[in-house]
């Protein structure tokens, strides 16, 4: 379903972007676009779709990025971080002030907010911590409780360590080298951090291994989780390509392979089918071998009806 | 004053040449988002089966020098979802609809064909020989000439008289000219060329191929020349035959480059996913490069390549 039809959502826009600043933070490079339309639209959780490599690009895929926020400055602009590792991002973070960029966005589902304050608990890993900052100030806005728990490999990986000890009612840092805060994953201070805060919710942003042993543990204290996900990584960002898909389990009971930037990049952490990512599910609709349940219908879309918990 | 780009192919009246190639257009809501649906020649549907489909697992899509490897395994709601969902909405924004059809047995072709044609709104049926066939031990149909006409055939057959039928042409063979030849004379009314080219990537960090599904179709920049190939080649031998040229299409110049070589039609594929608004870009684009070499209608530069006077030797120093 397209991302204009969707709860709350609205349709995205294609802009020319000025880039205004790019700097480095640590292993990151963060850049700032602006882009009026897709500030004023934006929803945390949301991403955008940038392409690279100039008019006649060699490189055809867009690259996706997190918002990691907006600002009112210049009518509104759009920032992003990524790590310069492959051509694509490497060619992104040689662009100056001043340059013009493709920019598609704001594309996918956002963070669901919930209803009354709540204790919230912010996950995040790696390139995957960015996008909850924006989220952070709106739960803030909204009386919620921000609890930040944040994990990368070492010190230079761990993004906003700052800002969330600053803005969180509470921030915990794991690096795998115990290079900052302790050493460790986060799925391994996860418990700690739950008790503590007497957490409500949680949203995590991380690779779908993380995001798996997360909602797994989750599960088992009954916590409902919002997870935004990474992989399969994204070519078009607009829904065509079909590229992104991963298992996902409907609320009549069938799984279906959805696409992350439509039907995602947020996900209900108990729908999605973490330890089936990667695979076509013998199950799932239209899986090789499988027949239409004279009862089911067996067609209608995901989304249709599912409950948001936040 | 901006060229004529309206296209009759047929008994078919298309405001414009620009078409979205099969499955590069989503369901066409996800274009619809950029492009005004209602504008562009028609919308090529995803290959619509009989059955959902759940396509094959990720990683489905790997970028390439000018181009993307892809292996999504025809991933689709089925003919139902597609007659429920697809084909109302694309209608109810004013777009035609090219339905693409795929199976495993010229069965499969014809029964899809049969009730496609029993729902109001289909403009045309693109006949998708990439699939494995069943009977073949899973080699495409339109490797084979025989195989190809035979599913052509079932198509024609069972389709409605006033329904066109396109064959949907693969690079990959000896003598794509014989392949034509079988589809036309099968029954096809006009070709489209070409799909995909098979294709691999290794992914150097894992040491493994960079698809789940090993091989993948290559599309994009890197085939249009051998695109452009295959469109000359058959529009010479058929000369009559529309062609819907597809393959590569990066702009305006670009499609250009395939209505010279003979094709009536032009499909934007692999490009919408760099640029989802590029269908009303290239169709200004194609506007100003005709208008610039003093074209008024669209149709007078189809198949001119062919003819051996180069066009306005004197001005193509400024153009």
């Amino acid at each position: 379903m397209a991302g204009n039809e969707r709860e709350g959502g609205v349709a995205p826009v294609q802009v020319r972007g000025t880039v205004l600043t790019v700097r480095r933070v640590d292993a990151y490079v963060a850049m700032t676009v602006v882009a009026p339309a897709i500030a004023t639209r934006f929803r945390p959780g949301q991403f955008i779709a940038i392409a690279v490599g100039g008019q006649q690009s060699g490189m055809l895929a867009r690259r996706t990025f997190p918002v990691h926020d907006v600002r009112p400055d210049h009518g509104g602009t759009v920032e992003f971080v990524f790590l310069p590792r492959e051509p694509g991002a490497q060619w992104l973070a040689d662009c100056r002030a001043r340059d013009v960029l493709d920019v598609v966005g704001p594309l996918g589902r956002p963070f669901p907010m919930p209803r009354d304050p709540a204790s919230c608990l912010l996950l995040g890993v790696g390139a995957g911590a960015p996008p909850l900052f924006a989220l952070a100030a709106r739960l803030t806005e909204r009386q919620s409780a921000t609890d930040f728990l944040l994990g990368a490999e070492s010190a230079d990986r761990v993004f906003g360590a700052l800002t969330a000890r600053r803005t969180g009612r509470s921030a915990v840092i794991t690096t795998a080298d115990g290079s900052l805060g302790s050493r460790g994953s986060v799925v391994d201070m996860m418990p700690t951090v739950v008790q503590q805060a007497r957490t409500d919710v949680i949203y995590a942003s991380a690779p779908v291994p993380v995001l798996r042993s997360v909602c797994a543990m989750a599960g088992r204290y009954g916590i409902p989780v919002q997870a935004l996900v990474s992989e399969p990584a994204m070519i078009c960002g607009t829904g065509l390509c079909m590229g992104c898909v991963l298992p996902v389990v409907g609320n009549d009971g069938i799984t279906r392979m959805v696409r992350a930037c439509v039907d995602g990049p947020v996900f209900r952490g108990d729908v999605v089918r973490w330890d089936d990512v990667g695979t076509i599910p013998f199950d799932a609709l239209g899986a090789p071998g499988w027949k239409p349940r004279p009862a089911a219908s067996g067609t209608g879309p995901v989304t249709e009806g599912r409950s948001h918990v936040g | 004053m901006p060229a004529d780009l309206r296209t009759r192919v047929g008994h078919l009246d298309l405001p414009s040449p620009i078409l979205t190639a099969a499955g590069c257009a989503g369901s066409g809501r996800e274009i619809a988002q950029f492009t005004d649906v209602a504008r562009i020649g028609a919308v090529i549907t995803k290959s619509v089966t009989l059955e959902p489909r759940a396509g094959n697992p990720a990683p489905r899509m790997a970028e390439t020098p000018s181009g993307l490897l892809s292996s999504i395994g025809l991933q689709g709601p089925g003919l139902d979802g597609f007659l429920q969902r697809d084909l109302p909405w694309l209608l109810s924004r004013g777009a035609r609809a090219f339905v693409s059809v795929a199976g495993h047995t010229s069965r499969e072709y014809g029964e899809l064909s049969s009730r496609l044609s029993d729902s109001a709104g289909v403009t045309a049926i693109e006949v998708n020989l990439g699939c494995p066939d069943a009977a073949a031990a899973g080699r495409p149909f339109a490797l084979d000439p025989a195989a190809a006409g035979a599913v052509v055939a079932a198509v024609r057959g069972s389709a409605r008289y006033d329904i066109p039928v396109f064959a949907k042409l693969s690079p990959e063979v000896t003598d794509i000219v014989a392949v034509a030849r079988a589809c036309v004379s099968a029954g096809a009314d006009g070709l489209s060329m070409v799909n995909t080219l098979p294709g691999m990537a290794i992914d150097p960090v894992t040491f493994r191929p960079a698809l789940a599904g090993l091989s993948g179709g290559l599309s994009g920049p890197a085939i249009r020349p051998v695109a452009v190939r295959c469109v000359w080649a058959v529009r010479e031998a058929l000369p009559d035959v529309p062609i819907i040229g597809c393959g590569g299409v990066r702009t305006g110049r670009d499609a250009l480059e395939f209505l010279l070589a003979g094709a009536s039609m032009v499909a934007l594929g692999t490009v919408l996913f760099h640029d989802p608004s590029a269908c009303s870009r290239v169709q200004r684009e194609l506007e100003e490069e005709l208008a610039a070499r003093g074209v008024d209608r669209v149709s007078d530069v189809v198949g001119r390549a062919h003819q051996t006077d180069g066009y306005a030797a004197e001005r193509r120093s400024w153009v």
